[in-house]
């Protein structure tokens, strides 16, 4: 073949390799064909999965926050529901039959098994071998939070602790924490620079 | 007629109270069947009153720690804040209505303050202090 066929088909194939290439990339994000990067339909619900269970709310959620069953692994959940005798210091012990029920709840929709945004970034951030019990302590949830002075939380009267999710996270009962809607008692609310 | 319509009017009130005082009664009678009883709202207020030792932390804990001494008003967690209602079914007339709740409870909080579960005396003694007020 002359030279310009050549040049023509080498170009060719590169763009072709690349092409497949990058359509066949695994992308741990990715659900769906090898296309669908550009052609299907990509679910990243914004926050974590809100919580719609009735016992979870009232046995979990009686004490603090519900937390969404999203901000942690499904090991996290299952380390925590083993040891409810000492949780956090206090005692959260359940009968048998509801500490089973809530724990299937929380694995079934732990932040391992979920696509919602926050899980998402709260799984990529956390180290294989982690067990993480306290969200205030994962590596995302640090990140998000290293802007913030001591009087904003640990000295703020109104907040006390980065436990205390809702005190600031006007939405967080419905599983969105987004930056718009944070309201820090006595400080107002966020201005993102 | 109009005297029928009376009664059963006046029982219709009354029924609620039943309804209310079954709980308690019911985990009353459950623990004379373990041998305890007879119960003491006086010795029910002591023990609500009575101070304990928390051993990892050495520091002191009591039932009115979280729940206050005025049974009347609302109390607070010690850590989260979480307000708690009222435990006087006077000023908060839920209070002591579930059974399963009310066993729930003794697990967690006599296991909390005192260290170890309520004896069924303890249990009945409570009761029977709680739901004078």
């Amino acid at each position: 073949m002359n030279r310009k066929t050549l040049v023509v088909s080498i170009l060719l194939s590169t763009a072709m390799l690349t092409a497949s290439t990058l359509a066949f990339s695994s992308d741990d994000d990715e659900k769906g064909g090898f296309l669908s990067r550009w052609f299907g339909e990509r679910k990243h619900e914004v926050g974590v999965a809100p919580v719609e269970n009735p016992q979870y709310l009232e046995e979990c959620g009686g004490c603090h926050f519900p937390y969404q069953p999203g901000l942690l692994p499904a090991r996290s959940w299952t380390k925590m529901m083993a040891g409810l005798d000492d949780h956090f210091g206090e005692n959260a012990e359940l009968p048998i039959e509801d500490a089973s029920a809530i724990e299937a709840y929380l694995v079934k929709n732990a932040a391992d098994h979920s696509d919602y945004k926050r899980s998402r970034k709260i799984m990529k951030y956390m180290q294989p071998g982690e067990t993480p019990l306290r969200i205030s302590k994962t590596a995302y949830f640090i990140k998000e939070h290293n802007e913030l002075t001591r009087n904003m939380v640990e000295d703020n009267p109104q907040v006390g602790s980065f436990s205390r999710c809702e005190s600031c996270h006007t939405q967080a009962a419905k599983g969105s924490f987004e930056e718009h809607e944070i309201n820090i008692p006595g400080f107002g609310q966020w201005e993102d620079d | 007629m109009k005297r029928k319509l009376i009664v059963i009017t006046a029982l219709m009130f009354v029924m609620p109270m039943v309804v209310q005082a079954d709980a308690i009664s019911q985990l009353q009678a459950d623990y004379q069947a373990k041998g305890a009883g007879p119960f003491s709202a006086a010795a029910g207020e002591a023990l609500w009153n009575k101070p304990f030792k928390d051993a990892k932390s050495g520091k002191e804990r009591r039932c009115t720690t979280c729940h206050t001494t005025d049974l009347t008003q609302a109390g607070k967690h010690l850590r989260t804040g979480k307000v708690i209602e009222p435990m006087a079914p006077s000023a908060n007339p839920k209070r002591l209505t579930k059974i399963k709740k009310i066993k729930k409870w003794f697990v967690r909080n006599c296991k909390w303050t005192l260290g170890r579960e309520c004896t069924a005396q303890e249990k009945g003694d409570l009761l029977a202090f709680l739901k004078s007020l």
